[in-house]
């Protein structure tokens, strides 16, 4: 059994559609952790879910940044422990210094609800085991989701193997068309160097079921029951 | 300890893309300004007690950079200005 926190802030609001969409993964169990008691030992993986932590105030993300709970994650992401961010659990994670790069407005200044394509740059993450090259339909919800780096950043993401997501058209083309906020080289999530922190700003919650519309989403989430198990948590078991 | 109000100002890199700036930039030219560029920022003011304004300068600066402003996208400065309050008069 994969066992996975599901962080909430103050202002979290996609915390149960990603508990009910990992109910649907047979071998995860999940518990919601609120922030300020968040002790993530014995778990194998952590959500940051989306939603608007604090209001927004500040920049997105900025103020969870500070919270206990954000300590407890770059503690558990330093031993090795799987987290991804979605959405403004993306913001969070590059304000926290988790991820590389920072998520500015979007380039139109308009608030964007919509399905959009992506397509896996890469499998080197404990979410996209077995999916480079395939392109996911997934919906986005957000004002503030432009990702932007300096040039040196950009290029050693680059290098890295850093891009995770890239948004593209249905057939896999990253296209200026297929970018919905206009992020740097149309990047819709990236990882962290080892691979084991991984943000994007689609939803892959929402998608999870036919009867959301789509469900390429629990292709992402599914890979966790294959996660390996004990990374962070051996350590206390 | 004096009472000092620190100004800080914060502002986009030049290389990131200011939006908001964009469209102050084309609402200033529909009314008929001949402007050249437009760039947003914020002004955040922060009361506190400090020592003497080099204390106050340098308290104000961790503040900047530990929460304040981001330095992947942004750059502040900060001004710092000793009040007058009845409780300092």
């Amino acid at each position: 059994m994969t066992r996975v926190a599901i962080l909430r802030y103050p202002g979290t609001w996609s915390e149960r559609d990603f508990q009910h969409a990992l109910s649907l993964v047979e071998g995860i169990a999940t518990e919601i952790v609120w922030h300020a008691e968040c002790d993530l030992r014995g778990f194998d993986a952590a959500i940051v879910p989306g939603g608007f932590s604090y209001g927004d105030y500040l920049r997105a993300g900025a103020i969870a940044k500070l919270s206990p709970g954000t300590k407890e994650l770059r503690r558990f992401a330093d031993e090795g422990g799987a987290v991804l961010g979605s959405c403004n659990g993306f913001q969070i994670l590059c304000e926290a210094g988790l991820l590389p790069g920072a998520l500015v407005r979007n380039a139109s200044l308009e608030y964007r609800c919509d399905w959009i394509h992506v397509r896996i740059e890469s499998d080197r993450t404990p979410f996209t085991t077995g999916l480079r090259r395939q392109v996911l339909r997934m919906p986005i919800g957000h004002g503030e989701g432009r990702w932007v780096a300096d040039p040196d950043t950009l290029a050693a993401v680059e290098a890295a193997g850093q891009v995770v997501f890239r948004y593209t058209d249905a057939a896999g083309a990253a296209t200026a068309d297929a970018n919905p906020n206009g992020a740097l080289a149309n990047i819709a999530g990236v990882s962290n160097r080892a691979g084991n922190v991984v943000g994007l700003m689609p939803h892959p919650e929402r998608c999870a079921e036919a009867l959301l519309g789509g469900t390429d989403g629990y292709r992402i989430i599914a890979n966790l029951a294959k996660a390996p198990h004990g990374t962070a948590a051996a350590v206390y078991r | 300890m004096p009472r000092f109000v620190a100004r800080v100002l914060i502002r986009p890199k030049a290389e990131i893309r200011d939006p908001q700036g964009e469209a102050i930039s084309g609402a200033l030219r529909s009314l008929g300004h001949e402007i050249a560029d437009v760039r947003t920022g914020k002004e955040i003011l922060v009361s506190f007690d400090a020592a003497d304004e080099r204390a106050a300068r340098d308290e104000a600066a961790r503040m900047g950079d530990e929460l304040l402003a981001n330095p992947v996208i942004e750059s502040y400065a900060v001004e710092v200005e000793a009040v007058r309050t009845e409780a300092h008069a």
